[in-house]
């Protein structure tokens, strides 16, 4: 029985201690004609690690052997070997949430560091344990913002279109539900950005809070300082969203305008996490110290034991579900705790030298291919804004079919921006510091010969 | 154990692990990036060796309970062995390098199995259809109320503003309720366990969008009138929501949906042995009957004719609830899962409830013969049970929480404290299928033993943990002067 540890004697001598017959006399109270006997005959036999191993081998060797060139949200980079085989020890795979803090030093401090050095990151003053993802992410800083901003009663928020889609739609499918607005803020199609003139239309009005993303989707760095001053000068709060690889080379939210970004959010994944499909991910979260009661999720804060020797604890449980029920400020339980982890180790092995590295190695590599690409006849870049490690290019051909042939070649050359975007000849391409320059070359043969069949 | 340093405290200038990341570059490679946009000053990360890492990290390990080193008798959190071999089984390459939006040329071995994920969970819950994409149980919730808005919407029923949830229930219910918009009443639970079924009746009317419970009850017992409850609720016009959270308890003996139950979310990282990792991540699938179909929340994975799988979005499906998140959930704790219903099989499902239930059955009787007192004496327990402390805390002083840091000296974890609400200095205990009984009578032994310190020495209880990394925790201090991040 995998798993089950009971010998015979065990059951009977457990049984006897009972006063039971049968195991089958223990769901005596379930009403016999709801019993579910027979009805799992659909399911396969049990199978040996051996077994579910070499099956699940077959299933992950049919999707590898890509040269991968797809961003938009998550990215390929080179995890140090340490990262995993530290997260993945026992010690910290197999532990529970960290409710009995004297049980759980390692984990709560491993928190309180991660907290640091998102902050470090994103120069703001407070971070949480980490929620979700960066998308359902951004649902909370949605929701907190409206709770935070004492100047507005809105319930809409202004969202940018060069915001990830993605990040759009999640956040949009969890906020309508307590009639929350997002209202779009249009983008200049020749540069790419989201320009103040954008934002022209809405001034004077009562928003909660202005979305600003940087990078936005399209890989183009916006202007932060004037659009984020423009929204404090229109009493709404500013939410960051930003990639944490970049932020080694960008300048942090906390320091965006006048008087910087109110709450930031993002993907953790490119500190540590592999692609996985996508997810388990984490999203870190951030605020300015005045805002941390709005926080949604799990926070730790550094304290003394009863013989006044450092501890860290779970703190401000009272904005908790477990806590304050329907009160709450969120229903979120979890936080994504291991790869939270993975990204503290990850964070301490690169240190802010590695950090730096890697991102302008992102931001080098992809100016290389669409440099690459862009010399092939027909291909351009769609916008001028400057970049950091995405761009979009415009093909001669539609995307949708010019993807599906380099994915026969096993290149995988990005993401068609016909369906979100109207752009039916526009893919978004990344490249990282994984990328070396023979693959860069591979690619652009590939959409050369491509193009020219 | 000695206080441990923070990696911050370990840093000096100019070290570095120089082999994990690419060398510099020359400035002149960032040329195209405005010097506006630019960070004045590189992060202050920690500047430290590869090995310092590596030690920093394996010796905070160490002071981690974990299942792999301790019995985690968590009620309602079944804390079961994480199969070793399902790990190494997501973190093959061919999985841990598949991009989110690769193309489907590119993905039927993933897609694979989560089809046939989706297929086995359908299976064991009598569910008519099952979406992955929630991330967590919590989110499983929201997605299923917001299936249940979606539907009295859909229906142009437009009056339903409540949602019902017993007394006992689990503090994200009521939270999640709240999230999807709705007001929450709260039903009243009998005395032995069940339901207060005439209350029910009452609170139900037009004004019900449905009911949110559990069964078994985080009350550790099966709630003998589920189908009245579900006709009841049906009557009025709402749906009925079922909390994954003690799955574990019936795996293999009864379906939620052979009990009535419209929605459901499943904790893959309780029921399908996938790890907690200190706090995360689950994943909490939903499953639904057939009226809720249309709004099951995306992606999907589904097969066409030719047996090629392909992703089921809202392109097609635009009734959906639509994403949860950027991209399809946790798909490396699915991956995990999938390994688990494999390796269990049929036979193993069905044997997940009946053990995990005479595991708690016989730990009852243990903890009843020592001196422990149950909370509902008269009822089978679940996969778990109640105790109440409440004799003890008052005519000895010494709380459920005493006792729950006395178990640590004893290197057992303590159990669920203090919930559900409506026991008094109660621990709730769930000690799953996969601990010997060795390990469940080591358990009663400890308990014993703290029962007898509580009565000859109780202020020794009551400072309790001794032999942890740190004793208990000033938590007012850790509320008032709020210290979230470290400072040199």
């Amino acid at each position: 029985m995998p798993y089950i540890p009971h010998t015979p004697d065990d059951v009977r001598a457990m049984l006897d201690a009972i006063g039971a017959d049968s195991i089958e006399a223990l769901f005596d109270e379930i009403p016999a004609h709801l019993k579910a006997a027979g009805k799992l005959d659909a399911l396969p036999e049990g199978l040996s690690e051996m077994e579910v191993t070499r099956l699940m081998n077959e299933r992950a060797a049919m999707d590898a052997g890509a040269v991968s060139f797809i961003g938009a949200g998550a990215y390929q980079h080179h995890i140090p070997a340490a990262v995993w085989e530290i997260a993945t020890r026992g010690e910290f795979y197999t532990a529970y949430t960290p409710y009995q803090a004297e049980a759980s030093q390692g984990t709560l401090q491993v928190i309180y560091e991660f907290q640091t050095l998102m902050t470090r990151l994103t120069g703001m003053e407070v971070s949480n344990a980490s929620v979700y993802d960066g998308a359902s992410g951004l649902s909370e800083a949605v929701l907190m913002a409206l709770r935070a901003n004492r100047k507005s009663k809105s319930r809409k928020v202004l969202v940018p279109t060069a915001l990830n889609p993605r990040y759009t739609a999640a956040t949009q499918a969890i906020v309508e539900n307590q009639d929350v607005a997002l209202d779009s803020v249009a983008f200049d199609p020749a540069s790419g950005q989201t320009p103040l003139d954008a934002l022209k239309p809405f001034e004077g009005q009562d928003y909660a809070a202005l979305v600003i993303s940087q990078p936005n989707f399209f890989g183009s760095l916006e202007e932060v300082d004037a659009l984020t001053d423009w929204a404090h000068a229109n009493n709404m709060l500013v939410i960051g969203v930003v990639n944490p690889t970049s932020l080694a080379l960008l300048t942090p939210p906390g320091e965006w305008g006048a008087e910087g970004a109110d709450i930031v959010v993002g993907e953790g994944q490119p500190l540590g996490v592999p692609l996985s499909s996508g997810g388990p991910y984490f999203g870190f979260m951030c605020c300015k110290q005045k805002y941390v009661r709005q926080m949604p999720g799990r926070i730790i804060g550094r304290t003394v034991d009863m013989e006044g020797k450092q501890g860290f604890a779970l703190t401000l449980q009272a904005r908790e579900q477990h806590i304050r029920r329907s009160k709450a400020t969120s229903n979120i339980c979890t936080n994504q705790g291991l790869a939270m982890t993975a990204s503290t180790i990850y964070c301490s092995l690169l240190g802010p030298d590695g950090l730096t590295n890697v991102a302008a190695h992102c931001h080098a590599n992809t100016q290389s291919l669409a440099d690459k690409l862009t010399a092939i006849a027909g291909v351009e870049r769609a916008f001028s804004a400057p970049t950091f490690h995405e761009v979009v290019l415009t093909l001669p051909k539609p995307a949708a079919e010019v993807l599906a042939a380099l994915a026969v070649k096993d290149v995988l050359g990005g993401v068609s921006l016909a369906t979100d975007y109207d752009m039916p000849n526009a893919v978004l391409i990344n490249a990282t510091e994984v990328h070396s320059e023979s693959d860069l070359d591979l690619f652009a043969v590939a959409l050369k010969e491509v193009l020219a069949a | 154990m000695s206080e441990t340093q923070l990696i911050f405290q370990l840093s000096q200038p100019g070290r570095s692990a120089v082999s994990q990341a690419p060398k510099a570059l020359a400035d002149d490679k960032l040329s195209a990036i405005p010097a506006h946009l630019r960070r004045k000053q590189k992060p202050a990360l920690p500047e430290v060796s590869e090995m310092q890492v590596v030690r920093h990290y394996t010796n905070l390990s160490s002071k981690n309970f974990a299942i792999d080193k301790q019995f985690y008798p968590l009620g309602s959190c079944t804390m079961k062995y994480n199969p070793r071999g399902a790990n190494r089984a997501a973190m093959l390459p061919g999985f841990l390098n598949r991009h989110p939006l690769a193309p489907e040329t590119h993905s039927q071995g993933f897609l694979s199995c989560m089809f046939e994920l989706q297929n086995f969970l359908k299976e064991v819950t009598g569910m008519k259809g099952v979406s992955l994409a929630p991330m967590a149980g919590a989110q499983g919730e929201f997605a299923g109320v917001a299936m249940i808005r979606a539907y009295h919407e859909a229906r142009g029923d437009e009056g339903r503003t409540e949602i019902l949830i017993p007394e006992a229930a689990h503090g994200t219910n009521p939270a999640t309720a709240v999230m999807c918009g709705y007001k929450v009443r709260e039903v009243p639970v009998g005395k032995d366990g069940d339901v207060d079924l005439e209350a029910l009746k009452a609170a139900c009317g037009p004004q019900t969008a449905g009911l949110m419970m559990t069964n078994p009850s985080t009350c550790g017992v099966f709630e003998r009138q589920i189908e009245a409850i579900a006709k009841t609720v049906h009557e009025a016009g709402g749906l009925l929501y079922y909390d994954g959270a003690n799955l574990n308890a019936i795996l293999g003996k009864v379906r939620p949906g052979d009990m009535g139950f419209d929605v459901i979310h499943m904790n893959l990282h309780k029921t399908f042995a996938t790890p907690h990792g200190g706090g995360g991540p689950g994943a909490g699938p939903v499953g639904v009957s057939e009226r809720l179909l249309p709004y099951l929340p995306t992606p999907m994975a589904g097969q066409r004719d030719d047996g090629s799988y392909h992703w089921i979005d809202t392109d097609t499906l635009n009734t959906s609830i639509g994403h949860l998140s950027a991209f399809m959930g946790n798909a490396g704790v699915l991956l995990r899962a999938y390994y688990y219903a494999r390796s269990l099989g049929r036979e193993g499902m069905i044997r997940v409830g009946e053990f995990s239930t005479l595991a708690a059955n016989y730990l009852l009787k243990r903890l009843e013969a020592v001196g422990c007192t149950a909370a509902y004496p008269d009822r089978r327990a679940s996969h778990e049970f109640i105790l109440t402390f409440a004799k003890e805390a008052k005519e000895l002083g010494v709380t459920a929480m005493d006792i729950a840091k006395r178990l640590l000296d004893y290197n057992q974890h303590a159990p669920t404290t203090y919930f559900p609400l409506l026991v008094p200095e109660c621990f709730l205990i769930e000690p799953t299928e996969t601990e010997s009984k060795e390990a469940l009578d080591e358990f009663v032994d400890a308990m014993a033993a703290i029962l007898e310190e509580a009565r000859t020495q109780p202020d020794m209880v009551k400072e309790a943990p001794f032999t942890q990394p740190v004793r208990r925790l000033d938590d007012v201090k850790a509320a008032r002067e709020l210290d979230l991040a470290w400072t040199e």
